[in-house]
């Protein structure tokens, strides 16, 4: 059985959706960060794959600024986490309501 | 040496700065010198730009110098840029020349002032903005210079605001000079609307191209001659400058004699490839205007009492002679009595101050008198300064006048007749107020109500701008005289700016001497009457000081009491109209908007998930919307 870009796309379709989902039901923060990197990650599978598909170096290149983002992305979201954290004993993004004044 | 032409405005702008940043930390002579030398300094770059536009080929003298864009915004654009030519320059030569020695008498005539600083500091931003008015290579920025002298023209006349009669001067002045604006603001958007630019030489070029309709230049020029009205004090709107000498009299001399009441008639000048297009209509009634208003105000002038209010009428009916001129289409002739009209009544108010400082603050003339010997070089400048403005030969005022009287006899002889009784009357006041102020008997020792009066000489800062100016006003005649074309500097000087655009004279020379010989009869008659009357008193000074002509043809108060009764109520009108349908309609837009935005608020709850939520059901649709495209 050859695997064919499809089941690339495929699992990254799998692997978004999942992201998604957690992202809308989950509260804690640093689960809903999982999420946030799962559907990034999923966008990087399809970069990939279909960067092979086409021959072309530019999907593999767009990876690599993702995973810049997202790096510097998790290090603002932990430095938060680790902030609310500070000021109460739970952590729950719903919370953060009353930031909204 | 014409790019130096921002260093001009540069000067005062500088100056202004620097003294709204000290303050009321320097003490009182040193702000004046300050603003003294920024002035000076002004005048030097004027001076060097004149020379090098001298140097220029005549063709060549017309430069646009542009700082940066002010406002670009689509088709409309306007820079910020000056134009130099030599109509520009001559009215910057004056400017600076004559409000440098006006700053010097005003560190004299404002001694021991408490607001100095103040003073210098408003007089610094006046000349800023009237240069700007000048320099400006398009109608706003000219507009800008426009508002800026009005301001410091109000905050001037009311500078001493504590006695509620000056600041309602002020106010008058500001509120007159609103229906002038008006004029000009709506002359700008036809302008912008049928020529799709501000700027005075694509304007021209333009006109010079396109076929613009007659109508629309004859209301054009109309609305700008509205707002030439105001600032220039033409008749109805003149109402504003007698009431203007509630200020210092530095100001009066400045401002509301030599430079910014001339800045109606310059923008006329200004844009005359315009005035050339309007139907023939529009320049007579600029015609009438003006002769009619010199008539008038110098029949007001021959019986007022208060030596600036005489001043400040005889100015209204000199302006009027200025747009007689523009009216006849001798621009050159304009600009040349306003250079000589700058140089005399600058002079004449500058001694009228240096008598009023002498006599410790009392300004009638009914208590003047004899002071001749007490202040011998006021006196002197003063009686140059009636010469002047008199029309004595050989000084300056007789030339300019002359050459306007010989356009007005061109164009209608009835102009000429109106032209030469106001030249008769001008030779009558003047004489009577030389007369009543220097000669005879004093009459300030009889009032003694107030104590003694010390009549003196004022100090040399008062003195030498009064020399300086009378040398200015004997002398300045020669830039144009009548004989041959070669003597007739000022309207070959000028032709770069004037576009060819001049009358021609179509009169012998015969005439222009018979002319001539009648405006000397009218002046001969005038000063004849005025020495009989209050020099030998052989005539009763009653018959001439008629209470309606001191009350000015009683049109203030009429114009104040239609104001006060029915026209307060239609403005009434006008206001509650305003309040409640304009207002209404913008307010209840603003209801609607905030009801809307109250339900719409609550999708904001500050849960991140519903954002997120938000984010992908945006996506998702987003994403259906391309696929529903592409398959189509």
């Amino acid at each position: 059985m050859i695997i064919t870009t499809t089941w690339y796309l495929l699992l990254a379709a799998i692997l978004f959706s999942i992201g998604t989902v957690g992202l809308l039901v989950r509260r804690n923060p640093l689960i809903m960060f999982m999420c946030i990197e799962l559907m990034l990650n999923a966008v990087n599978i399809t970069f990939v794959s279909i960067g092979s598909h086409l021959n072309d170096l530019g999907g593999q290149l767009a990876v690599f600024f993702v995973l810049v983002v997202a790096a510097a992305e998790v290090v603002i979201g932990l430095a938060l986490v680790v902030a609310i954290m500070r000021r109460r004993s739970r952590t729950n993004a719903d919370d953060l309501k009353i930031l909204g004044g | 040496m014409i790019d130096l032409v921002w260093l001009i405005p540069a000067f005062p702008l500088l100056g202004f700065l620097t003294l709204i940043c000290l303050g009321k930390s320097v003490r009182e002579p040193i702000s004046g010198w300050l603003a003294t030398t920024a002035m000076a300094g002004s005048f030097l770059s004027v001076l060097i730009v004149f020379i090098g536009m001298l140097l220029e080929k005549n063709e060549n003298r017309q430069t646009v110098f542009t700082l940066f864009d002010w406002i670009p915004a689509g088709d409309f654009k306007v820079d910020i840029g000056f134009l130099a030519d030599p109509l520009s320059i001559t009215m910057c030569l004056f400017v600076t020349g004559v409000g440098t020695l006006i700053h010097l008498y005003s560190i004299g005539y404002m001694h021991g002032d408490p607001d100095f600083n103040r003073f210098f500091t408003y007089l610094n931003l006046f000349a800023f903005s009237m240069l700007m008015l000048v320099l400006g290579d398009n109608l706003l920025l000219t507009f800008l210079g426009w508002e800026g002298v009005g301001a410091c023209s109000y905050l001037l006349i009311s500078f001493w605001f504590r006695d509620p009669a000056n600041a309602t001067a002020g106010k008058k002045a500001f509120i007159t000079n609103r229906v002038g604006d008006w004029g000009f603001m709506v002359a700008m958007f036809l302008i912008f609307f049928n020529f799709g630019s501000l700027q005075y030489l694509e304007i021209f070029n333009i006109l010079e191209s396109n076929q613009i309709a007659k109508t629309t230049t004859t209301f054009i020029v109309l609305m700008l001659f509205v707002g030439a009205m105001g600032k220039s004090a033409q008749f109805p709107l003149y109402l504003w400058l007698p009431d203007a000498m509630a200020g210092p009299t530095p100001v009066s001399a400045l401002i509301h004699a030599a430079t910014m009441v001339t800045s109606g008639v310059y923008l006329l000048i200004r844009v005359n490839p315009i005035m050339v297009e309007a139907s023939t209509w529009s320049t007579d009634l600029i015609a009438w205007v003006g002769v009619g208003t010199a008539l008038f105000a110098a029949s007001i002038a021959v019986a007022q009492t208060d030596i600036k209010k005489v001043l400040a009428y005889s100015t209204v009916s000199q302006l009027g002679y200025m747009v007689l001129a523009v009216g006849c289409g001798a621009y050159t002739a304009a600009i040349f009595h306003m250079v000589t009209h700058a140089f005399f009544k600058a002079l004449l108010f500058l001694g009228a101050g240096s008598v009023i400082h002498g006599m410790g603050g009392e300004q009638d003339l009914r208590r003047y008198g004899g002071l001749r010997s007490l202040m011998p070089i006021t006196a002197g400048t003063f009686i140059i300064g009636w010469l002047a403005i008199a029309g004595v030969p050989p000084f300056s005022g007789f030339w300019s006048k002359d050459e306007i009287l010989a356009f007005a006899w061109d164009k209608n002889p009835l102009l000429w007749l109106v032209g030469i009784i106001t030249a008769l009357l001008t030779a009558f006041y003047m004489t009577r107020q030389v007369i009543l102020t220097f000669f005879g008997k004093p009459r300030y020792l009889d009032a003694g109500d107030d104590g003694e009066i010390k009549p003196h000489e004022s100090p040399w800062t008062m003195t030498f701008p009064l020399v300086a100016l009378a040398v200015l006003s004997v002398v300045g005649g020669l830039i144009q005289l009548p004989f041959s074309s070669s003597t007739k500097r000022l309207e070959h000087w000028l032709e770069p700016a004037t576009f060819h655009n001049e009358t021609h004279l179509h009169l012998s020379g015969s005439t222009l001497w018979i002319l001539a010989l009648l405006a000397l009869v009218s002046v001969g008659i005038g000063v004849g009457i005025g020495l009989s009357t209050y020099l030998k008193e052989k005539i009763d000074r009653q018959i001439f000081e008629k209470p309606i002509l001191n009350n000015a043809w009683n049109l203030d108060s009429t114009v104040s009491k239609f104001m006060g009764g029915p026209g307060s109520k239609a403005f009434t009108a006008v206001a509650k109209f305003d309040k409640e349908v304009i207002d209404g309609a913008v307010d209840g837009t603003g209801q609607i908007v905030k009801k809307i935005a109250a339900i719409l608020r609550r999708s904001q709850n500050g849960l991140v998930r519903t954002y997120a939520l938000g984010i992908g059901i945006g996506a998702v649709g987003l994403l259906i919307w391309f696929l529903t495209r592409t398959t189509l």
